[in-house]
Formats: structure tokens, sequence, C-alpha cells
């Protein structure tokens, strides 16, 4: 493997700069250097075969029919210095502290609107705003005890956040398989590199949710809840509620009694439920309260939650502050509730609800993203340097028709990251999903789950669209 | 804690486990059988159809039951729900939707064991390399249930899997002794020899023919036979053995009343049967009712922990 010839067209490359290995990365680069290409395709095949053999898949709707495909992933693994990570690890706790303040605001005081730092309408027109969670104090004032946020590194090499994902954020089971596979695949690295393990985030989570059982004192009964088989991620609640050795529910497992508890059915009859890590969207948790023709939930779930007789994690209302929108807002709020600036940067955003800012929007189209406020997985957003001047066209009118569901970002310069595609190694983009959980103490995963778009040029990572993954490590050079 | 719905779940899961492997067993010793026989002694395909029963559904997807058509029927055809192919699938997705209750290996061993079944389904087709494929599958089936004896937490969820096991393997013996002896009662008279074969093969099905030597250390013949597959407490294949073995997972387990019972009286029908007279007549509807029995606990098993209701209100009445 030589580097001299790898070039990454410009884009800041996260192992390479002009064709040497970056600092605190030698030693690795100096063991791909001995490897052939030859060599990583058989290690990259026996990454494919180490995948359908452990079963490691994800679910799409194709055709009319669900279909469980074997995740796809690239066996060269993704590296970060343990040094920027400890930065960044710090930017991210500071982030989520700030986002639990605000949730817990809004359905208080919402002394943040008064004070005139977030605006009133966002608010009233937000469309994951919980009017029937006003009120309520969930243990230790968490709201969002489990967060997923996306990072990028645009062409100046800093790491900028992209979104929050404070809903049900998955990925965290891949970023864990993704491990055990790269350890199959190359273990002489794990010998010979400080590699910083993550495979204790199943404990960590754990004992986050045992951390808010009601029922203080007693071993509390811990479920994950899924929406089912047939969900995307269902993959990743059977393997989460494995590892925790907790029951993977789904709503009809599930039943309130009249004294506003829950409880599972079992085969010796009711069991009290005192924390629920629900995998199920706010809409579709709970018939009473929400969508009435959910079939997935469990009717009077948020009675029960609302008694205090249930913690739920993320509360119901949280996604509140996972909003395109409302992220606009982080680092406003972050010095409002902190007193502190933003360690970690936010993508320059302009909030189309603003007139000023909406016209600037409107006059730059082509040299923008445009993405609606509560999309997820990539879908609905505009590109304007691959757009047609139709879609251009109809963009603008969306945005005029209802400005508060837009938001525009610059066309980021995505990092790329050595790749094995077509036989050889090629540099292709990547983001970075690490998970933050919140309770009594906080905690990062080391790194996390890097997204790679396996076509050549192209800057959507979603499984669903074409994209993969990789194993990401964070490397101590200093050890 | 064990939730309803997973208990139905894994106890299919050892049902359509036992399914696949007590099929390979079949197919495997009916081939064998299949070579051994004249032409004249009118030998056909057609037993494993009945043995498995799915004779009607065959039926409305092949024109007739040549070696070929019920090979493909009994091994991949998806369009049977008791194909080994498929048995084993189901078994995959059970186990995959009830993850958490298992031990990772041995997700990953049924995991393999399923694909390449699937992979490899042509090669049980022609006669060359079939026996070879049933025996590969037989003994990856015993290598997940080593895995599991093992490896895993002997808790309620395990508990079901093994009734689910013993009950599908105490209705798959009843079959193969009805079918088999429906076919060597008939035959009684100028072809003897072969009906001692067939009591034989009848034994190799069942892959009992080396342990009943050791038990009953007599020549084969066909009270014998049943005695020993019927009722034989050590063999782990009888049907006496299996319902043992339900009853005492049943006792581990809470309001085992009505399935116990219903356990019971499969069993006592089982220790009444007069083997000497039901090898020369009345075997027929005496397996009849013997399935009856087994269908009932299977039954029972659903009232009384799959539907997840709280505890039953109204206990189930005791008597069969």
């Amino acid at each position: 493997m030589d580097f001299a010839r790898y070039d990454s067209h410009g884009f800041f490359d996260e192992l390479i700069a002009d064709g040497r290995p970056r600092p605190g990365f030698a030693g690795f680069a100096e063991f791909l250097e001995g490897l052939t290409v030859e060599d990583l395709r058989n290690r990259q095949e026996s990454a494919e075969i180490a995948i359908r053999a452990m079963g490691i898949t994800f679910t799409v709707y194709e055709d009319g029919a669900n279909i469980d495909r074997a995740w796809p992933f690239d066996v060269l693994p993704r590296v970060i210095t343990a040094q920027e990570w400890s930065r960044t690890a710090a930017g991210l706790e500071q982030r989520l502290v700030a986002l639990n303040a605000f949730i817990a605001d809004v359905y208080g005081d919402q002394k943040i609107v008064h004070d005139g730092v977030f605006p009133a309408e966002l608010l009233a027109r937000s469309r994951n705003f919980r009017p029937e969670c006003v009120g309520i104090e969930p243990p230790l004032d968490v709201w969002a005890h489990i967060c997923g946020s996306d990072l990028v590194r645009d062409a100046d090499g800093r790491f900028y956040v992209l979104e929050d994902n404070l809903r049900v954020p998955s990925g965290v089971s891949y970023m864990l398989e993704n491990r055990l596979v790269t350890k199959r695949v190359f273990p002489e690295l794990f010998r010979n590199l400080d590699i910083l393990p993550v495979d204790d985030y199943p404990h960590r989570l754990f004992d986050l949710l045992a951390s808010l059982s009601p029922r203080q004192g007693e071993r509390p009964t811990v479920v994950v809840l899924t929406p089912g088989i047939y969900n995307s991620a269902y993959f990743e609640h059977a393997f989460l509620a494995q590892q925790m050795g907790v029951e993977l529910a789904e709503g009809s497992d599930l039943v309130v009694d009249h004294d506003d508890s829950v409880y599972l059915r079992t085969i010796d009859g009711l069991h009290r439920v005192d924390v629920i890590y629900r995998r199920i969207d706010d809409l579709f948790l709970d018939p009473e309260a929400f969508n009435p023709d959910s079939v997935l939930g469990v009717p009077g779930l948020l009675r029960s939650w609302r008694a205090g007789k249930v913690a739920i994690a993320n509360a119901p209302g949280a996604g509140v502050a996972d909003d395109k929108v409302v992220y606009a807002y982080v680092p406003d709020m972050i010095r409002y509730y902190l007193g502190e600036e933003p360690k970690l940067a936010n993508v320059p955003t302009w909030v189309c609800f603003d007139d000023a800012q909406r016209s600037h929007v409107l006059a730059n189209l082509r040299d923008l993203v445009v993405k609606p406020a509560n999309e997820s997985g990539g879908y609905g957003i505009f590109v304007g340097s691959a757009a047609s001047t139709a879609e251009v066209k109809a963009c603008a009118e969306r945005i005029e028709a209802d400005p508060r569901n837009y938001v525009a970002q610059p066309i980021l310069r995505l990092s790329t990251a050595p790749t094995l595609a077509g036989g050889r190694l090629a540099p292709r983009h990547v983001d970075l999903r690490p998970f933050i959980l919140s309770g009594e103490d906080r905690y990062v995963t080391q790194g996390g789950l890097t997204r790679v778009a396996l076509r050549e040029g192209s800057l959507v990572v979603n499984s669903s669209q074409g994209g993969g993954s990789k194993d990401t490590w964070i490397l101590d050079p200093t050890v | 804690m064990l939730l309803s719905r997973v208990a139905e779940t894994v106890y299919w899961a050892g049902r359509y486990l036992e399914r696949a492997e007590a099929t390979a067993r079949i197919v495997k010793v009916h081939t064998e059988q299949f070579l051994d026989l004249p032409k004249e002694a009118g030998s056909t395909w057609a037993p494993l159809l009945a043995i498995t029963g799915s004779r009607d559904q065959f039926d409305d997807l092949y024109p007739e039951p040549t070696e070929e058509h019920v090979l493909s029927f009994l091994v991949a055809d998806p369009d049977n729900r008791s194909a080994m192919v498929a048995a084993l699938g189901q078994a995959r997705e059970n186990v995959r939707t009830t993850r958490p209750v298992f031990p990772r290996e041995a997700w990953e061993h049924l995991n393999a064991l399923y694909l390449r079944a699937a992979e490899t389904c042509d090669d049980a087709i022609p006669r060359r390399r079939r026996v070879a494929w049933m025996d590969a599958l037989v003994a990856d089936c015993q290598r997940l249930t080593g895995l599991l004896v093992g490896c895993m937490n002997q808790d309620d969820a395990y508990l079901f899997l093994r009734i689910g096991r013993h009950v599908e393997r105490a209705d798959m013996t009843t079959r193969v002794l009805d079918v088999h002896a429906g076919t060597l009662l008939a035959q009684r008279g100028d072809l003897d020899t072969y009906a001692d074969m067939g009591w034989m093969n009848v034994l190799k099905s069942l892959s009992a023919y080396q342990m009943y030597r050791r038990r009953v250390q007599a020549r084969v013949k066909g009270s014998e036979v049943l005695r020993f597959l019927l009722q034989d407490a050590q063999f782990p294949r009888s049907v006496e053995h299996s319902l043992t073995r339900i009853s005492v997972s049943l006792l581990e387990l809470t309001n085992h009343d009505a399935p116990m019972a219903r356990c019971a009286a499969a069993q006592q029908l089982v220790e009444e049967a007069k083997v000497r007279a039901l090898a020369f007549e009345g075997l027929h509807d005496y397996v009849d009712e013997l399935q009856v029995r087994i269908g009932a606990v299977h039954d029972s098993l659903g009232a009384t922990y799959f539907q997840g209701a709280a505890p039953a209100a109204e206990p189930v009445l005791a008597s069969a």
C-alpha cells in the first residue's frame, strides 16, 4: 500500500495529508503500508463473512417487503487522536447539558422565551412540542438521557455538530459490532496500538436506566420498548436488550393497570416495570394520549409516566430540541443556561423563519443545502449545487409557503477517509455519530459510529441510501 | 421473568428445530431403505409425506410423489412451511426475535446453520450427496442443542424450548409409528422378511436401532419395537421419555396444573398400551387417540402461558 499517490482532491482527509500520514497515526499507516491491496481485499472479505455469520443486519423496506440486509462495512478503520477526542467529548457533554436545560425550561417556566433568547413563535409551531408534557418534572430533571449527535469535519479540519438526535437515535449497536468485526480482522493491530475500548456502553446505559427507577432501593425492571421486527432498527433494539440482560418488549407485552403502573405480561402473570427505554416515537407511544390509531404503543403509558410510576427514556417531549430550527439556537442556549462559550461549533445555519435570513437563503439557494426541520434519514434534503433550475424554483416555493419548516446551511466539504472501493484504496466522505448518556453522570462513547458514503463523490452516508460504516479508533499516540 | 410472547416464540423455535432434525433423520433412513428393498416390495416416497403430515399440501403443488418431487418438497420448497429449510428459517426468525434470552453463540450457530442449509439445499436431492447432507444437518442441530445445554441459563425460556422440542418429538414418533406400521400391517404375509426389515426401519427412522438392540437383546419384532418406542423410559426418543421431559419441565414452571394434567393423560395412554395386540391391529386408532392427547398438551400450554393475560382468573379444570 502506497499513500504517496492517494489523493483526496482537496478534501480534508482523516488519515493522509500530502501523501503522508497525519501526526499521531504513523503506527497505523505503517501497518497499512506493509499490506498489499490484495491483503486488504482478503481482510474485507473475511469481515463480510464475519458479518453474515454474526447475523449483523439492518432492515430496509423495498418492493413492498421488509428485507434483512447484511450490514455494509468498510474494513479500514477511521482514526482520531485521543487528544482531539477529549476536547470534542467535552463539547458534546456541554451541548447535552444545555439541551436538557432547554427542554426542562420549555415545559416549565419558559424563561428563555421570556428573556427573548428563543422566539415564542418557533416554540408554538414546533411539531415536537408536546403540550401534554408541560409541568412534568422527570427524575434528575433530565429529559434527553441518550443523545446521538452527528459530527462532520469541514475543509478546515474542524469538527462541527450537524444535528443532535434526541428522539430515538440509533447506530450504537453497529458501533459495537463494528469493533467486534474489526478485532477479528485486524487482531495484530489491537495488540500493537493503543485503541480505546468501546464495549462498556451497554452497562453504562443499563446503569443510567436503572438510576431512573421510581422505586429506588429495589432491583428495577428495565425494558427496551421496540415497535417490532419490521422496524429498521430492530436489530439494535434486540442487541441492546441482550447486552443489558433486560426484556425486549413490544407494546402488546405491556399493560397499564388501574394503579397507573406499567406491567409486563409474563408466564407468571403481570410483572411491574420501572424503566422503559423506548425506541418508539412520541406519537406512537400511547394511543390514549397521542395517535389513537397506534397499535405499537401502550394505552395509558403517558398517564403512568405523569404519575411518576414509570420512567421513560428519552422522556416524551424531549424531541422538541431535536429540530433543525431549534438546533440553530443551541450556541445561544449554551451561553444562556451555562454562561459558557460553546466548545464545539454549529454548522452556520440560516433560519428561514427570520425574514432577513430567509432573503439571504432565497438569494443564494445554489450555494446552500436546505433541510426540512423534522426529517431524519437524509430525506427531503435539497442540495443547491446539484439541483436543476426547476428544483431550485420548487425549493424556493416550499420555503415561502412554510418558512418555519426550513433551515439552510452552506454546502460542507465533508472530510474523507481511505476506503476500499472497487478493489482499491480511495477517499470516501465520512461523518461520525457519537453517543452521549446523561443521568447523574455523563458519558461519551470513545468515538462513535463512522458512516461512510460508499459511492464515489457521494455525501449521503445513510445505510438506507447506499452508505456503509467503519470502525472508529480513538488512538493515543502519546502512549 | 419471561414474557408470554417470548415463551411462545421460544417454544415454537424448539418445535421447528426438532422438526427439521427429525425430518432429516427420516429422509436419510428412507433413502437407505429404498435402496435395499426389491422393486416388488412396492416401496414409494409417499410415506415421507404421510409422516410429515403434508400429503394434501404436496398434492396441490406436484403431480405425483416421485423421489425428486418429494425431496424438493421436503427440503426447501418455499410453499412448504414444514420443509427442512423453512423450519430452520422459522427457528432462526424466532430466535432472532427473542435474542435476549439466548446466548449469542446460539444465535450465531443457528444463523450459520440456516444459511448453510439454504445455500446447499440442492445437494439434498441427488442420492449421491443426500445422506451426507442429512447427516450434516442432524449434526448441526445436535451441536446447537449441545451449545444450549452448555451455555444457556436453565431458566424458564430454556424450559419452553425443551417442552417445544419434546412435544414435536412425541408427535413425530407417533406419526412414524402410524405410517410405517400401517404399511407393515398391510404387508403381513408373504413378505415376512421384509416386514422384519420394516420394523427395523421404524427403529432406524427414529435413530433407535442400536439402542433397541442394547436394551432388548432379542430379534426385532413388532410388539417389542412398539414397547420400546412408546414406553421405554430410557430411550430419549420414546414417547414416554418425551412426555416425562415435558412434565418434569412443567413442574419447574408456575401455574402448571392444567398442562401437567393433560400430559399425565397422554402418559397414561402410553403406559396402558397393549403392545402385543397393537402390533397386529388397532395401532392406527390408538395413535390417533395418542396424538389427540399430545395436541391437548399443546393447547393447554397456549391457554396457560401464551395468551399473556393476568393469571387465569378461573382455574382451568384439571381433568383431561
